[in-house]
C-alpha cells in the first residue's frame, strides 16, 4: 500500500447558475499575459454543445487519455517510441482555430477619435496580429445559454452518440452548465504524454503542475489531456494549466474559481488513496466498471489501519482529520453522489460531479398531491434525458446515473416531507428503497449541498511547512544557506537561543 | 595567417561561444530554452516542412558523422572502394540534402506569408532559417552538382582528418589550404552557425527526449525535498 493524499472537488450541477464568475476571476489571476488569451484554466459550457476547445470530447481526433490496447493500458495518441516519430509534428494537436483567435476591443477609439457625424466605436482586434478583426466568429463561450441552438447542438459529440434524436422543438429543448478545470487525475495521461518529464503530480497533494524549467513545448500533453485542460503559451512556447491555485491551497485557502463562486457549488476536500492500485483500476476491461475501480482505490480515513500506514507515508494528522471531514469524500465515496467526468477516459479525473435535478422536476405540476413513488417515473422522464447525462458523467451507464438522481429525488421528497408535512409515508416508499438511503443520511446530504458554510465546504489543511529546514536557520541564514552558523545569523535569534541555553542552566 | 584564423583559431572560438553560450543559457535562462513551435497558429504546411527539414538534417547529420568522423581506413579495410562510398554519399547526402532544403524552403515561405507566424517570428527566427538554408544549401550543392560535374572530392583525406584534429588539440590546418573554394565556404558557414546556436532557438537541438521511453510514465514530486529529511 502507497499512501498519498489528493485535495479533491466536488462540483453541484443543480446550483451553477452560468455566471462565468469562476472563470472570470480565473483568468484574471493566471492568464492575463501575453500567450494566454485563449487559455481558460477554468471554463463554464453549456451543455449540450461543443464545448471548449470545440469538440474536445471528440477522441477520436484529439487522440486524448488512455485505451486498453490487448488488454495493455497504452495512451491513445501512442506511446513513447511513436511520440519521438512524431515529434517534428504533432498530427492529433488542436489549432488556434478549435480554440479562437483572442481579440479585445480599440477601447481608446471611444474617447480619443475626433469629432465626427456618427458615434466612436471600439473594433474588434487580434491580441495576436494586432490586426482588426472584421467578425469574430467563436469564442469561449460563444454558444452560451444555447445561443446558436439548432447550429451548435448537433457538434456535441455525446449528442451524437445518442440513440434517440435530441428534440430541437423550443418546448423540448433542455440545457444545463457544465463548469470544467484540470481533473488533476490519479493516473494523468498529460504527464505519461510528456517526454521530458517536465508535468508531474506533486506527491503532498496529488496537484499536476507543470516545471516550467523543465518543459521544452513539446506540446504533447495538449492534447494528451483528454480534458484539453493543458494549454501551449505561443509566446514562452511552454505548457500551462490549471495549478488548483495551489499558493491558495497550500495556505488553507479554496480556490479562486471556488471562493468566488456565486451559486457556492464548489466543494474542496482532501481524499486518500492508494497510488498502487491506480494503474490496475485504470486496466478494467469494461469502460463501465471504471467508476467502481476507481472508487476501490479511495481508502477509508476513519479506518485505523489506514490512519496507521498513512502517518508513515508521512501525512500528518491536520491531513487526516481533514480526510475525515472532507466534503468530496462524503459526497464522492460515501453517499455516491458525486461521479467523475467522462471516466471512460481512464484518467481517474478528481473533479466529480453531482448531476443536475431541477429541469427534471418542473414539469411534475402537482406536487401537493403527488405519493413519494410518483417520483419514480420522473426520473425516468426527465427532460435531460438521463442518456446524455451517463454520456458525460459515466461511461453510458444509465443505471449509475439514475442511482444518483433517485437519492437526490428521495432527498428532495424528504426534506419536503420534513417541512411540509408527510414523512411517514416516505419510509415505506418504494423510492426509498431504489434510492438505497435513509433518513439520517438524507438530512446530513440535505445540509452539505443545502446550508453548508465556508468552513464545511472547503477543508482544506494547510501545505506541510513544519519538514521545512530550520526555518530560523532559513530566515537568518538568508543567502549564506550552508555558509552561515547553524544558529542563525539574526542576531535576535541568536540572543534568543543565548537566553534559553542561560535559562536551561 | 589566413589559415590559421580560419583552421585554428576561428573553430575553437565559435566552439567555444557555443559551449560556453550553451551552459549560461542552461544554467541561467532556462525558461527560455524550448522548442518553440508555431503548430498552433497553422498546420497544413508545418505538416510537410517541418518532418522533411528535420528528418532530413538527422540523416545529414548520419552522414557528416560517416564521412568527417568515420576515417578513410575504416572504410577500406571493411573493402568498400572509394567509389562505392561516394556513390552512396552522394545519392544518400544529396537526399538528405535536398530534404533538408526543401523542407527550408517550406518554412520560410510559411514564416513569410501566414499572419501569426511572420508577426511572431523575431530577428533570431529568420536568422536561423536563412543561414541554415545557407549551409544546406551550400552543402546540397556541392554533393550533388560539384562532385558529379567537377571532381568527386575526397575530403577523407583533407577536411575529415582536420575535423578530427580539432578535437584532440592539435589542429592540423595545413591539410586544409588544397580544399576547394565552396567547401571552405559550407565549413566556415557551418561553424559560424554554430556560434549562433545558444542564442536561437536551435538550443532544442540538444533537448532531444531521448530517455523518455526509459522513463516511469507518471511522475511524482515532493513540493519541497522531504525525501532528504528522511520522513
Amino acid at each position: 500500500m502507497r499512501i498519498k493524499a489528493q485535495v479533491a472537488m466536488v462540483m453541484h450541477l443543480d446550483k451553477c447558475i452560468g455566471c462565468h464568475t469562476c472563470s472570470v476571476t480565473c483568468k484574471n489571476t493566471w492568464t492575463n499575459r501575453p500567450g494566454t488569451e485563449y487559455m481558460w484554466f477554468n471554463n463554464v459550457e453549456t451543455r449540450p454543445g461543443p464545448g471548449y476547445p470545440k469538440r474536445w470530447e471528440d477522441t477520436e481526433r484529439y487522440k486524448g487519455g488512455w485505451t486498453l490496447k490487448n488488454g495493455k493500458l497504452t495512451l491513445r495518441a501512442g506511446g513513447p517510441i511513436s511520440k519521438l516519430a512524431n515529434i517534428f509534428y504533432n498530427p492529433n494537436m488542436a489549432e488556434m482555430e478549435d480554440f479562437y483567435e483572442p481579440w479585445t476591443y480599440e477601447y481608446e477609439n471611444l474617447i480619443h477619435s475626433p469629432k465626427s457625424e456618427n458615434l466612436p466605436v471600439a473594433r474588434p482586434k487580434s491580441e495576436i496580429t494586432g490586426k482588426y478583426i472584421d467578425k469574430p466568429e467563436w469564442g469561449s463561450n460563444w454558444d452560451d445559454d444555447l445561443a446558436g441552438g439548432s447550429d451548435v447542438v448537433p457538434l456535441d459529440p455525446n449528442v451524437e452518440k445518442m440513440q434517440e434524436h435530441i428534440k430541437m422543438e423550443y418546448e423540448k429543448t433542455f440545457m444545463m452548465y457544465l463548469p470544467r478545470i484540470c481533473e488533476h487525475c490519479l493516473n494523468p495521461s498529460c504527464v505519461a504524454s510528456c517526454p521530458t518529464g517536465a508535468l508531474y503530480k506533486r506527491d503532498e497533494d496529488g496537484i499536476v503542475l507543470v516545471d516550467h524549467d523543465a518543459c521544452r513545448g513539446w506540446r504533447f500533453c495538449q492534447n494528451g489531456c483528454p480534458y484539453h485542460k493543458v494549454y501551449y503559451n505561443w509566446n514562452t512556447h511552454k505548457a500551462e494549466k490549471c495549478n488548483f491555485c495551489y499558493p491558495r491551497t497550500e495556505a488553507g485557502l479554496p480556490t479562486i474559481c471556488s471562493e468566488t463562486c456565486v451559486g457556492r457549488i464548489r466543494y474542496i476536500g482532501v481524499v486518500l488513496y492508494d497510488a498502487d492500485k491506480v494503474k490496475e483500476a485504470a486496466s478494467v476491461e469494461d469502460p463501465q466498471d471504471l467508476y467502481e475501480a476507481q472508487l476501490s482505490c479511495f481508502l477509508d480515513p476513519f479506518d485505523p489501519e489506514v490512519q496507521e500506514k498513512a502517518k508513515e507515508a508521512g501525512i500528518n494528522n491536520a491531513w487526516l482529520e481533514a480526510a475525515k471531514e472532507s466534503p468530496v469524500y462524503k459526497m464522492a465515496m460515501k453517499w455516491k453522489i458525486a461521479l467523475p467526468l467522462h471516466p471512460e477516459y481512464r484518467t481517474m479525473p478528481m473533479v466529480w460531479y453531482v448531476p443536475p435535478l431541477s429541469p427534471i422536476m418542473n414539469h411534475i405540476t402537482n406536487e401537493d398531491e403527488l405519493d413519494t413513488d410518483g417520483y419514480i417515473p420522473a426520473v425516468d422522464q426527465m427532460r435531460i434525458p438521463v442518456e446524455y447525462l451517463a454520456s458525460i458523467l459515466a461511461a453510458d451507464d444509465k443505471e449509475l446515473v439514475r442511482k444518483v438522481l433517485l437519492k437526490l429525488s428521495a432527498m428532495r421528497v424528504y426534506m419536503r416531507g420534513k417541512t411540509v408535512g408527510g414523512v411517514d409515508e416516505f419510509k415505506q416508499s418504494e423510492l426509498v428503497k431504489q434510492a438505497n438511503t435513509t433518513p439520517e443520511e438524507i438530512e446530513e446530504m440535505a445540509r452539505l449541498l443545502g446550508v453548508a458554510k465556508y468552513d464545511e465546504r472547503y477543508v482544506i489543511p494547510t501545505g506541510r511547512r513544519e519538514m521545512d529546514d530550520d526555518l530560523h536557520y532559513k530566515r537568518g541564514a538568508c543567502s549564506l544557506e550552508d555558509i552561515a552558523p547553524p544558529e542563525g545569523v539574526n542576531p535576535t535569534f541568536a540572543y534568543m537561543k543565548a537566553r534559553e541555553n542561560y535559562e536551561a542552566r | 595567417m589566413a589559415d590559421i584564423f580560419w583552421w585554428v583559431i576561428f573553430p575553437y572560438l565559435t566552439g567555444t561561444i557555443m559551449i560556453v553560450g550553451l551552459l549560461y543559457r542552461y544554467v541561467f535562462r532556462q525558461l527560455t530554452w524550448a522548442a518553440p513551435s508555431t503548430e498552433f497558429f497553422e498546420k497544413k504546411w508545418l505538416r510537410i516542412g517541418s518532418p522533411l527539414f528535420h528528418w532530413g538534417i538527422v540523416f545529414a547529420f548520419i552522414g557528416h558523422l560517416m564521412g568527417m568522423v568515420v576515417p578513410m581506413e575504416f572504410y577500406q579495410s571493411l573493402g568498400i572502394s572509394d567509389h562505392l562510398y561516394h556513390f552512396g554519399a552522394i545519392y544518400g547526402g544529396g537526399l538528405a540534402g535536398l530534404m533538408v532544403v526543401a523542407g527550408l524552403v517550406i518554412l520560410l515561405i510559411r514564416k513569410m506569408t501566414i499572419d501569426p507566424v511572420r508577426i511572431k517570428a523575431g530577428f533570431a527566427d529568420f536568422f536561423t532559417v536563412l543561414a541554415l538554408l545557407f549551409v544546406a544549401g551550400t552543402g546540397t550543392y556541392m554533393t550533388l552538382i560539384y562532385n558529379t560535374t567537377v571532381v568527386e572530392y575526397e575530403y577523407r583525406q583533407t577536411i575529415g582528418p582536420w575535423f578530427r584534429s580539432i578535437f584532440i588539440l592539435q589542429p592540423r590546418y595545413d591539410l586544409m589550404q588544397s580544399v576547394p573554394l565552396l567547401f571552405k565556404v559550407h565549413v566556415i558557414s557551418a561553424f559560424a552557425l554554430f556560434a549562433s546556436i545558444p542564442f536561437t532557438k536551435l538550443v532544442h537541438i540538444f533537448s532531444f527526449p531521448i530517455r523518455y521511453p526509459a522513463r516511469a510514465p507518471q511522475q511524482y514530486r515532493s513540493r519541497s525535498n522531504y525525501k532528504r529529511q528522511g520522513l
